[in-house]
């Protein structure tokens, strides 16, 4: 601030207000839905507080689903999606920052084609290669599996990138140090490289869970068995037809539980959340 | 960039890129090389029989006059989502950056969408605005507004347009606030001893500085409309009413997953990872030029 204009402040207070009321009214409105009978919602204007319902319909979400549709119960969905969430998170950590660790500290024939190969997938989304990335699933048979929701997701150019980016900045001394004192490559990985890279790897995790529990192509593809669809795939699958054949009320207690998990995340690991945003996109 | 202490190994390097030059290869080469394949072939409606066509689905695709509008849809999609979504979030970020008091609280209340998933955000947006039943639909009517995205093509696109701007905003919103704070004070404390006010001081210094982050924004929101979008359509219009929704990702899934066109959407593919390949490159170097700058 380099000078005191009183107005100006108001103003700036004024719009960030708004900004947040509009975009928090979405989720107020799910929310006071999430609480309401059917017939109050289909009772136009809905009302803009919440009832008495919120027992009722989050029992009835969580232990038996909605009765169209999808009628898989929403704990079920839950689990699954923390399952994917968590699966590809950890798989795609895991795997990376070993695959950095290999290509930051040895040299071998084919180091650089291995880095490429590796970087080439940066380019290829899930999104373009629907059908060919779904026929090689089918083909290995694992369609309606926590395998097949989570394997094909969990290689990551932007994770090992992230951490080969980190590993050049570890000081080529300590490397030194622990091979003068004979420690072998993988002694050197646990007990120097990985406790450096705490803060990188709770980024990453904050970042990848999202990534994990907002999938919906890739769930809504190969999940056809509802014993196995992901949360936000279950909402979608409740949608049945036209405004009024929906069971509104489960389905924004759906929602609600959907958004609750990564909406934590953030929130609660805010530093991470920030650092892994602007770290993962360098 | 390389390290000058290494170790040495014959076997373990290659056991730890394993894992991942596996997945990658079962999961991402072989997947987008059987796409380039099938774009070369046509398949008969039983799938019993393949034939080797050569480049005949590209030419009808762009022979089709869906796809050609599909272009477009995208096009206009894409420019609207990146506009708006990069304009408001810019507007707040130097709205938050100005106060000093509740400067966390407002962060903190701006940051929460994007965990929300994009499917998700679709169908919160799809309920407010649900012609029949939708609390906004009802207000709109109120004053007059006839409003059915359901029917019509220009509602229906406004309709993804503001679910994708307000699911996108915090993404957009953070990196300007880092932006902003990255500027150093003594610029602004200078241009203010100068006499420039805050719109001009804005104009002057702090929107120049802010190009680069504005231009690695536009790329990432062009892409996020591309392909992030999918789910915001598909838990809404799934492309309609008639196609005026359909971006080029629903058109590949609505042909290979509905339609069973395996050779049409398969060349589809290949056209958008040909798209991806551009911007993944216009992006890596505007990164070069960050560096240098």
């Amino acid at each position: 601030m380099v000078e005191n204009r009183p107005f100006l402040t108001f103003l700036a207070h004024a719009i960030l207000i708004v900004g947040v009321v509009v975009i928090a009214f979405p989720v107020y409105v799910t929310f006071v839905a999430s609480t309401l009978t059917l017939e109050q919602i289909m009772s136009v204007p809905m009302p803009l507080w919440p009832g008495d319902q919120f027992v009722a319909n989050y029992t009835q979400v969580l232990t038996a689903g909605s009765t169209k549709g999808s009628t898989a119960a929403v704990s079920t969905m839950l689990l699954n999606s923390t399952v994917m969430a968590l699966g590809i998170a950890l798989g795609k950590i895991a795997i990376s920052i070993i695959s950095a660790f290999a290509i930051v500290y040895f040299r071998f024939p084919f180091r650089m084609t291995f880095f490429w190969l590796i970087f080439i997938t940066l380019m290829l989304p899930v999104e373009v290669r629907i059908i060919p990335t779904f026929k090689v699933i089918a083909d290995l048979g694992m369609l309606n599996s926590y395998a097949g929701l989570t394997i094909p997701l969990i290689a990551s150019a932007t994770a090992t990138f992230l951490f080969r980016q980190f590993f050049m900045t570890v000081p080529d001394e300590l490397a030194e140090a622990a091979r003068m004192d004979g420690a072998g490559p993988m002694r050197f990985f646990r007990d120097v490289l990985l406790p450096l890279s705490k803060t990188s790897i709770a980024a990453l995790f904050v970042i990848q869970f999202i990534y994990g529990w907002n999938q919906y192509l890739w769930p809504l593809l190969i999940t056809t068995d509802e014993s196995m669809y992901t949360t936000v795939i279950g909402i979608k699958r409740m949608i049945v037809g036209s405004d009024a054949a929906n069971e509104w009320n489960l389905i924004m207690a759906t929602a609600m539980l959907a958004m609750l998990p990564p909406a934590l995340v953030v929130l609660l690991m805010q530093k991470w959340f920030v650092k892994g945003l602007v770290e993962t996109e360098k | 960039m390389e390290k000058r202490v290494v170790f040495r190994s014959a076997w373990l390097p290659y056991a730890l890129v394993a894992p991942q030059l596996a997945i990658t290869f079962v999961f991402f080469f072989w997947p987008a090389s059987q796409a380039l394949w099938f774009s070369f072939q046509l398949q008969d409606a039983f799938g019993m029989h393949t034939q080797f066509v050569g480049l005949q689905n590209f030419g009808n695709l762009f022979k089709d006059s869906n796809y050609l509008d599909s272009f477009r849809t995208t096009a206009v999609f894409s420019v609207l989502v990146a506009g708006i979504g990069i304009a408001l979030s810019l507007l707040l970020a130097v709205m938050a950056d100005r106060v000093v008091r509740g400067a966390f609280a407002y962060k903190t209340l701006l940051i929460w969408p994007y965990a929300v998933a994009a499917a998700v955000a679709g169908v919160l947006y799809a309920f407010m605005f649900a012609p029949s039943i939708g609390i906004v639909s009802y207000v709109l009517k109120g004053w007059g507004v006839s409003w059915n995205w359901a029917i019509d093509g220009t509602d229906a696109m406004i309709l993804v347009v503001m679910a994708a701007v307000w699911n996108q905003i915090s993404y957009n919103f953070l990196f300007f606030l880092a932006g902003l704070q990255s500027i150093p004070r003594s610029l602004i404390e200078a241009a203010a001893i100068d006499g420039a006010g805050p719109g001009r001081r804005f104009w002057t210094i702090i929107f120049p500085l802010l190009s680069p982050t504005a231009f690695f924004l536009l790329v990432v929101n062009v892409v996020y409309a591309f392909f992030g979008t999918f789910g915001i359509i598909d838990a809404t219009t799934q492309g309609g009413p008639a196609t005026s929704t359909q971006i080029l990702v629903y058109k590949v899934y609505h042909d290979g997953v509905k339609a069973a066109d395996l050779g049409g959407s398969s060349a589809q593919s290949v056209i958008l990872m040909a798209i991806v390949i551009a911007l993944t490159v216009v992006q890596f170097r505007y990164i070069e030029r960050k560096v240098n700058y």
